[in-house]
């Protein structure tokens, strides 16, 4: 039983969020203008069609995480209040930008 | 070329405040300069390396390998920053009385500067990872203004040292009288503000409930990105949007670490009284 509530707590708090993909290409990301329901946790999936490493970068989101070149990743997000979130490229922050905008 | 170098001087600024304030934070302690170079190397390797295996580390635990990794690298240095602190705080006053001449007077000086090694390594292998997949990056483009772009990753790189370097120095200026319990202070900052961005991370791996996200919202009135904020962030754990739960680790490794602090400082006091 205590094994059970262990393995539990461990698990991922919402395997059932809904997904999203933006793709990186050219150290641009595209949509770089996502829509997303506002509190509601969503797993976004940030697909690097790019040789190179980046960083996906948030302040307001409070998030950054590393994505090898031609690799994808998974990003948890929110439950957010409506408003936008901007986030960058900081490996590529000139052209690397994006906002989420929760509704 | 101005954009490599803010990138580059914002992974090189926190590690060289860490190295800045434990070089002054040991000072006549024997040797602790050697294992602090001995931890930026160590450090550096180890950068290589997990920027070499950041794809393996990234496909662990089901693709949060990398939120993990940075909380297990950060919460063991909180936890070294702690021994370090209370066992600082029991020595701190011999090593004030006489600065120049302790070494033997300090039993157990040895393990105290493994520790350092340990601390000062991890603090580069997180940064520098970042910096190293960074400098590949440009390398690996077909960028046009590759070699401009280095030379701006270099100016970071020395601006950041510079950071530290002046931290250390600075640090030296202040009267011995109060110097331990300064740099007692910075590195129990330090560590509460390295336990907050471990919950960071485990937020972000969706293993912890983020409570309140975020918790305030001081990004108008100073920034992460501005210099203040960076170096705020770096030395206090300054986070302009916070997740509660952040706030709650930096509170719980803060009291532990000064409770430590305290009760280990006062048993010396009591023995020769």
């Amino acid at each position: 039983m205590k094994n059970i509530l262990f393995i539990t707590l461990l698990l991922p708090l919402s395997v059932w969020a809904a997904d999203y993909t933006i793709v990186i290409k050219d150290h641009k990301f595209i949509p770089a203008e996502l829509t997303i329901p506002a509190e509601t946790k969503i797993k976004l999936r940030v697909d690097n069609q790019d040789p190179t490493p980046e960083e996906f970068e948030s302040y307001s989101l409070n998030r950054e995480k590393i994505i090898s070149g031609r690799r994808k990743a998974t990003i948890f997000i929110g439950p957010l209040a409506p408003g936008r979130y901007e986030f960058f490229g900081e490996f590529n922050p000139k052209t690397a930008q994006g906002v989420i905008i929760a509704k | 070329m101005l954009a490599a170098a803010v990138i580059i001087f914002r992974e090189v600024l926190e590690a060289a405040l860490i190295i800045g304030i434990l070089a002054a934070a040991t000072r006549g302690l024997p040797h602790s300069k050697r294992w602090l170079t001995s931890g930026v190397i160590v450090g550096l390797l180890g950068a290589g390396i997990v920027a070499a295996f950041t794809d393996v580390i990234g496909e662990w635990a089901s693709g949060v390998g990398q939120e993990l990794f940075n909380a297990v690298v950060l919460g063991i240095a909180v936890l070294m920053l702690a021994w370090h602190n209370i066992w600082m705080s029991s020595h701190g006053a011999v090593l004030a009385a006489n600065a120049k001449n302790v070494g033997k007077s300090i039993r157990d000086g040895a393990s105290e500067c493994s520790i350092l090694l340990i601390i000062v390594g991890l603090a580069v292998l997180r940064e520098g990872s970042e910096t190293v997949l960074f400098l590949y990056g440009i390398s690996a483009s077909e960028n046009s203004d590759q070699s401009s772009m280095l030379l701006g990753g270099m100016a970071g790189l020395f601006a950041g040292v510079a950071v530290g370097f002046i931290m250390y120095k600075g640090l030296l200026r202040i009267p011995l009288r109060w110097f331990f319990t300064a740099t007692g202070i910075l590195v129990l900052l330090l560590a509460a503000g390295m336990a907050s961005q471990a919950a960071h991370f485990l937020i972000q791996a969706d293993m912890l409930p983020s409570l309140a996200a975020p918790l305030w919202d001081t990004s108008m009135l100073l920034s992460e990105s501005s210099i203040t904020g960076m170096l705020l962030h770096s030395l206090v754990g300054y986070d302009s949007q916070p997740a509660g739960m952040q706030v709650i680790f930096y509170l719980i490794a803060f009291i532990l670490i000064a409770s430590g602090m305290k009760w280990i400082g006062r048993i010396p006091q009591r023995a020769k009284t």
